[in-house]
């Protein structure tokens, strides 16, 4: 999970744009590495933007393009260029887990990763979860156990509880309890998400 | 509350407006309405249950049986939402993009207290991504004086009060141009302290009085309140020199001093809609509690006739009492789309939403009870101010005047203005604050009476359903193992304790849906209300499912949208019931047009066809019987569809027995640990037992009490608005700083339901939200008590008052 940059005087955005990608990518945790071109840059790595460039993203087992500067987040790109509305921005600066995905397996904010440093990386999300009209055991349990009211939180709360499970078979309540610690759900529906991930474990295990 | 609210409650919340006399809402247009008699079930399931009549309009559908006798109503069923809110497939206002779609950024204040000179826009103008940009001309979710309504530009009055808002084809682009707005202020004192604001010669705020319009969820004050320097009011309730003379007949007193902090709502979708304006028509994709409260006000500041306004809430992350109107927001995306020509998103950012739509308003209480040795109350007085920064209605005397009997009750309620953003409703608006004294109160008068904290209750409480959930919540959470206070050894203490909730069994009438069968077989229902989260979608498709013998899935629930009948706005727990009847009555009255129409190829009368199991058979014949499905073929028409709108509460002769008859409620208990040497408190187990007149969907149910719980101990434990003092600056504006409770703070919650029965309504259902996180606070802090044997008599107890707590309690020993 990457780290939350702080946010005082200075927006992520600003700071990013400011600094150019690569403070950016390291502030964030990620190698900087930049394999495109835009504008002239003769030494050292890479400078992109400001204007957009071409980028592309594989999601959901599909290779997606959209044109963003290079300051836009996952989570954007995700939500507005590939209109995948299914994963949710709730603080944008990494303290809620709405905005979970998988980036090769390992749950993620995407609002804290920029969908640059995302290319070439298996990107999953809340829509690829279900294996077409089979919904994965922790939907499934979901629903079962009313594990949601607004359904706001959902999609990241059951990215990360789905992830547990991906390496975990045999999860016990405190380790339920540990996989969703940084995601929020304002309507209170943490008893019952616990239940539905404690259920979906033992379904997978059938 | 809404325009067209009636209440039971014998003194209602603080907010509430009184009830509209019946003879001003004709039911249609008819003259006088045929009615019936009907008997039906009154009283509480597993107690007892005995049959009233009561003379209900004919066009009300037929008296259901208890849910034990029901197929549908009363099961745990699963959301029918639920498939698309897992698989991501629900669309909030958040998510709607359509082509062209602009975002735009509010221009907000930076600065507490100033008139402003002058805005200079140049600079933004200028920027290529610019596409449009419009300022307010006032404030419209604060108070306003009389005055400054002439003034071309909104006083400011708080940091983050939005003045305008800019708008780009991205959201980065509307964000950078936002901050190219350059404002000249001429600053002024503020004031962002309650108690500073009370003294005589603090900034002053309003100059002239000020009010704040109200919501469907409450918020906004009572009118025409005096208004001295900040302190607007106070509003009295009863009479305070019956009170003192009573307080002298008193065998024991108690008098404790409270406080409770700001909190804010913290939905996860933040406020916002998309606004698409074209020349005859206005859409708007809203998260909003009340699809018409926004309609009628973009209609009104706009100019438009409501039918050229039409407002969409499919999904909506979350209001909490917060979402309704259009707000500035909703009136500058507007403005915008209007100016740009294309559709514009305004989704506030985390910041802002803790900021300038809303919060729960803080108070001091001071509370005093005088009761007799029995138990038996004599007095209670209570007064309190608050702070809803620029806003009003920060009372918190709905629980001391409601909860309990007792011949002179006295209370007094204040709003301090501050320079800080308005309150707006928040669950239950007034009374997690006033229960946290009231249930306080008891708690300590009946450690001085020598009384069991529930003994006492069973004398002061005439309510029926309260009682039973004392006595179901005592034996779940194991009452009789409690301890005397402070009695544990380790470092570690454990305590229990107990607090009652109380709110109003509230309906609005402007509920409206239609109900069509069609030739396919397939069941709709359409309305304007809208499911903010707790599940009516869900709750209506039962209905409309039991009434046809179907299943809730077999029914499209299509809501959320003002081109449906009118629905009720949810706020103050009326939704489902005002809706959910209104559903029975249509889904009746389609019934009936469908047997009329199939009655024929069966060979029967229509009255002598009955509907279950998804069959039709004649009912002396079950084994002659056609599914749904086939049926439906039958009909001569391709559909048959019923409205069905929402009569006046049935009369019911016996009168109200007791306030707890009225009211809605709960009884929570918990179980906390409370480390002395970090001070450090758990909440390890919470039992909340709760009524809702005739639960539908008892998961659903289940799932709002746990929500309630959690908002609570939230609330209790953990959330603080933090405004610097010298600069008006709020410093935790996010979601770590302000700290909610979170996965690892989950106590083991159970929440039971009792089933009342009171022959209301054609499903005498009623609501849920508001009673569930009531009592969650007070029953935390008499479980510290229990605990530590120190009372808490502020919120949030962190770990440092809880520390502080002690050692003012071990320098009062030594
Ligand atoms: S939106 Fe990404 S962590 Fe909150
Ligand atoms: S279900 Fe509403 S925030 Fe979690």
């Amino acid at each position: 999970m990457s780290t939350s940059s702080s946010n005082r005087g200075i927006s992520r955005r600003g700071f990013l744009k400011g600094a150019g990608v690569t403070a950016a990518g390291a502030a964030i945790g990620e190698s900087a590495v930049v394999a495109f071109a835009e504008e002239s840059a003769p030494k050292g790595p890479k400078i992109v933007g400001p204007k957009p460039l071409s980028v592309s993203l594989k999601v959901n087992g599909a290779e997606k393009s959209a044109a963003i500067e290079p300051r836009t987040t996952l989570a954007e790109a995700l939500r507005v260029n590939l209109d995948m509305t299914g994963t949710k921005i709730v603080c944008d600066r990494g303290a809620c887990s709405a905005c979970t995905v998988w980036i090769d397996g390992t749950p993620v904010n995407s609002c804290m990763t920029l969908a640059i440093d995302a290319q070439g990386k298996d990107i999953r999300t809340i829509e690829g979860l279900a294996m077409g009209d089979t919904l994965h055991p922790v939907q499934e349990q979901f629903i079962e156990h009313d594990a949601m009211q607004c359904g706001f939180c959902t999609p990241g709360m059951i990215m990360s509880c789905a992830a547990l499970l991906e390496h975990n078979k045999n999860p016990s309540l405190d380790d339920v309890k540990t996989a969703t610690s940084g995601n929020l759900c304002r309507c209170g529906t943490y008893p019952k998400v616990f239940d539905a991930t404690l259920a979906a474990a033992k379904m997978m295990k059938a | 509350m809404a325009e067209k609210t009636t209440t039971e409650a014998p003194a209602a919340a603080p907010t509430e407006k009184p009830p509209v006399p019946q003879a001003a809402l004709p039911k249609n247009g008819a003259e006088k309405p045929k009615t019936d008699t009907q008997t039906y079930p009154v009283g509480i399931a597993g107690v007892k249950i005995e049959e009233e009549e009561r003379k209900v309009p004919a066009t009300e559908a037929p008296p259901l049986p208890i849910n034990e006798k029901l197929a549908v109503i009363g099961k745990p069923t699963p959301r029918v939402d639920g498939r698309a809110k897992v698989t991501g497939a629900a669309k909030y206002s958040a998510d709607i993009n359509l082509p062209g779609m602009l975002f735009a950024k509010l221009i907000t204040s930076t600065v507490p207290h100033a008139i402003i000179k002058s805005i200079d826009t140049s600079a933004a103008e200028k920027h290529p991504a610019f596409r449009a940009i419009h300022m307010l001309d006032r404030d419209r979710s604060a108070a306003q004086t009389e005055e400054e309504k002439k003034d071309n530009w909104p006083r400011v009055r708080y940091v983050g009060q939005p003045l305008g808002a800019v708008c780009a084809p991205t959201q980065a682009h509307a964000d950078d141009i936002a901050r190219l707005v350059k404002i000249t202020y001429e600053q002024k004192p503020f004031v962002v302290d309650p108690d500073k604001a009370k003294e005589p010669n603090a900034p002053i705020i309003f100059q002239g009085n000020a009010e704040q319009a109200g919501t469907a969820g409450g918020g906004g004050g009572p009118k025409d309140v005096k208004q001295n320097g900040n302190v607007r009011g106070p509003v009295a309730k009863g009479e305070a020199d019956k009170a003192e003379i009573a307080f002298n007949s008193a065998d024991v007193t108690v008098e404790l001093d409270f406080r409770t902090q700001v909190q804010t709502h913290c939905a996860l979708e933040t406020h916002g809609l998309v606004a698409d304006w074209k020349p005859d028509m206005l859409t708007v994709w809203a998260s909003t509690q009340g699809t018409s409260s926004v309609r009628d006000e973009l209609a009104a500041v706009f100019n438009l006739k409501k039918s050229q306004v039409r407002v969409i809430t499919e999904y909506m992350g979350g209001g909490f009492g917060a979402k309704f109107g259009a707000g500035n927001y909703g009136v500058l995306a507007t403005h915008l789309s209007k100016k740009a020509n294309a559709p514009v998103r305004l989704m506030l950012d985390r910041r802002e939403e803790h900021l300038c739509v809303g919060n729960r308003p803080s108070s001091i209480q001071k509370l005093k009870i005088g009761a007799k040795k029995d138990g038996t109350l004599v007095a209670m007085r209570l007064q309190s101010y608050g702070t809803a920064g620029v806003g009003t209605g920060a009372g918190a005397s709905g629980p001391t005047q409601n909860l309990y009997t007792c011949p002179a009750i006295y209370t007094e309620d204040s709003d301090v203005f501050t320079n800080a953003g308005p309150s707006s409703a928040f669950r239950a608006p007034g009374h997690p604050q006033g229960a946290f004294s009231l249930e306080q109160g008891i708690d300590s008068l009946a450690e001085k009476l020598k009384m069991d904290p529930l003994a006492l209750r069973d004398k002061i409480d005439d309510s029926e359903a309260r009682r039973e959930e004392r006595r179901i919540g005592a034996e779940r959470i194991g009452w009789k193992d409690r301890k005397p206070a402070g009695s544990d050894a380790g470092p570690i203490k454990r305590g229990i304790g107990v607090a009652q909730a109380i709110w109003y069994r509230i309906m609005n009438r402007d509920s409206h849906c239609d109900v069509r069968i069609t030739q396919d077989g397939s069941v709709e229902f359409l309305s304007g209300v809208q499911d903010i989260g707790t599940g009516i979608r869900t709750a209506l498709a039962q209905i409309v499912a039991e009434t046809l013998g179907l299943k809730p899935t077999d029914i499209t629930v299509k809501i959320g949208d003002t081109n449906y009948p009118q629905g009720p706005n949810s706020g103050g727990s009326v939704t489902t019931n005002s809706i959910s009847p209104v559903a029975r009555n249509a889904a009746w009255a389609a019934r009936e047009q469908f047997l009329g129409q199939v009655a024929p190829a069966l060979g029967v009368s229509a009255d002598e066809l009955e509907m279950a199991d998804g069959r039709v058979f004649p009912k002396n014949n079950p084994n002659q019987s056609l599914t749904f499905k086939q049926a439906a073929k039958k009909m001569k028409v391709e559909q048959v569809a019923a409205r069905g709108d929402r009569s006046d509460d049935y009369e019911s002769k016996k009168g109200p027995r007791g306030k707890g008859a009225g009211g809605l409620g709960g009884v929570q208990f918990c179980q906390v640990a409370v480390d002395t040497s970090t001070g450090h408190i758990k909440v390890e187990k919470v039992v909340a037992v709760h009524d809702c007149g005739r639960p539908i969907n008892p998961m659903g149910v289940k799932s709002q009490v746990n929500g309630g719980v959690i908002q609570g101990i939230s609330y209790a434990l953990f959330e603080n608005r933090i405004l610097d003092r010298n600069t008006g600056v709020m410093v935790n504006t996010n979601l770590e700083q302000y700290k909610i409770a979170g996965s690892r703070e989950m106590p083991e919650i159970d929440a039971q339901l009792i089933e009342q029965y009171w022959g209301k309504s054609s499903t005498d259902a009623a609501g849920i939200g508001e009673p569930a996180t009531v009592a969650t606070a007070a029953c935390v802090a008499n479980a510290v008590y229990n605990a530590i044997g120190v009372r808490i008599t502020q919120i949030p107890m962190t770990p440092a008052v809880v520390l502080e707590a002690l050692a003012s309690k071990q320098k009062a020993s030594a």
